[in-house]
């Protein structure tokens, strides 16, 4: 049976690690390659790295990061932060990406979900989708690093992203984010049941309860995670064995 | 030697960098003679059937791999898509025709249960259906890392080395004397993979 997966993110700017909460308030967390290291010899089952700010110097950072990741962690590798064109998703891939997460481009120009995707094929084509809730209580999804309101309900986007050919969604509660207070649970089981590929829910996990109770409780594929892994006592290993030991069909 | 089969497809990359970290040697290549001239043979390879099919036939790298493999007797390993094309037909977005190494033919998975998401991916586990070299050494817990949505029907089943559940149950390994064809990515598959990455740089081909 396919085991659930917990997936540490990685965030980076100007070619390090940071974390901050609702996407903001950035702190340094650390060399990002290190840190994949560590997470390598955690076993875990994934890793994401996100480019937050990404400039044509952050881009040679990056390539640096995943090339050195790459030779030493054998596990599925997730790029993302400034992907426009199909050639930044082939050049992400050719240095040892195993998919390309897209975000803003996802709305600007959703083409390229189709493009990449018969280029590249579906399953290396990861959407991530930032929202949060306004005023009036409706969810909309925001891009540029979650500095602008694109008015867009999350679930349609999600849908059209999904016809156009995206193989994973990344989705994340900007509200929720770095708070350590659990994911938007309801609303990523929504989103979750609507589409076929899987979701990986982000955004909040504080506790190891949280990957518990969204792995069991909501349809989503996958939980990512940064901030309980850098500023608890948590770790990949601890919230494996935790849901293993709850009945969480995960790797041990 | 290990020539590791470019065919402008994907992650050749990250295959080379496993084998390099095992300290194999292997060169990432595109030329059909130096496909034809090696020791072994890996194709790797994500995307389309046909795309694929295309590519390796323009390029000479399909009769390059039907002499080392074929005809000298190479030992080859096939990785996700590189597994889907040895068998005789491809049925991802129109009927192609593949290599044609194991008879049979790639369909899109149909898991019994509508609920159940495609692509198929993550970490799950394979059961041994026929004791290969290859297989020696894992752990007790044999999961490896999928991303996938067709999956590899041979028609002999004989040829099915190692099979996963996934809404039901599919081919996760085919086999046949030197040819060895993973669905799954042994060189994302920490471990378990580098084990079988291992093994093969040493088969000689055929069962223990």
């Amino acid at each position: 049976m396919l085991k659930q997966r917990i997936i540490p993110s990685l965030l980076l700017k100007d070619g390090r690690m940071v974390k901050g909460k609702n996407f903001g308030n950035f702190r340094d967390v650390g060399d990002p390659v290190t840190a994949a290291k560590v997470y390598n010899a955690q076993k875990v089952d994934e890793l994401m790295f996100l480019d937050i700010c990404p400039t044509a110097q952050s881009r040679e950072q990056v390539r640096e990061i995943i090339q050195a990741a790459a030779c030493e962690c054998f596990m599925p590798l997730t790029v993302g932060g400034g992907v426009r064109m199909v050639e930044d998703v082939r050049h992400l891939l050719t240095i040892g990406a195993d998919k390309v997460a897209m975000n803003s481009a996802a709305v600007r120009t959703p083409e390229l979900i189709r493009d990449a995707a018969e280029l590249f094929g579906d399953q290396c084509v990861v959407v991530s989708v930032d929202y949060r809730l306004n005023q009036a209580g409706r969810r909309t999804v925001w891009i540029d690093s979650a500095t602008l309101d694109t008015g867009l309900d999350p679930l349609e986007h999600v849908k059209r992203c999904v016809a156009l050919g995206a193989g994973e969604i990344l989705l994340t509660s900007i509200d929720q984010e770095g708070t350590l207070e659990g994911y938007d649970f309801d609303y990523l089981d929504e989103v979750a049941r609507a589409v076929k590929v899987p979701v990986i829910a982000s955004g909040g996990a504080g506790r190891l309860e949280d990957f518990y109770r969204a792995l069991t409780t909501t349809k989503v594929s996958a939980v990512s995670a940064a901030s309980i892994f850098h500023f608890t006592d948590q770790s990949p290993i601890k919230a494996r064995f935790f849901l293993s030991n709850s009945g969480v069909n995960v790797r041990v | 030697m290990i020539a590791i089969v470019d065919y402008g497809m994907g992650n050749q990359h990250s295959v080379l960098n496993a084998l390099r970290y095992l300290g194999v040697e292997a060169a990432v290549t595109a030329d059909p003679d130096k496909v034809c001239r090696a020791d072994r043979v890996i194709l790797p390879g994500v995307g389309a059937f046909g795309a694929a099919m295309e590519n390796l036939n323009r390029s000479g790298l399909r009769a390059a791999m039907n002499e080392a493999v074929l005809q000298r007797g190479r030992p080859f390993l096939g990785i996700c898509l590189g597994m889907q094309l040895v068998a005789a037909r491809g049925t991802e977005k129109g009927l192609f025709e593949g290599l044609g190494w194991i008879d049979g033919e790639v369909r899109l998975m149909a898991p019994t249960d509508p609920e159940i998401k495609l692509p198929h991916v993550g970490w799950n586990d394979i059961v041994i259906e026929r004791n290969l070299p290859l297989f020696q050494g894992l752990k007790k817990e044999r999961a490896f890392y999928f991303v996938h949505s067709y999956a590899s029907c041979p028609q002999d089943p004989a040829h099915v080395a190692a099979s996963c559940e996934y809404g039901g149950s599919f081919v996760a390994v085919v086999y046949r004397d030197n040819i060895f064809a993973t669905q799954f990515h042994p060189e994302k598959s920490q471990k378990n993979g580098l084990t079988i990455l291992e093994n093969f740089a040493e088969w000689e081909g055929g069962p223990c």
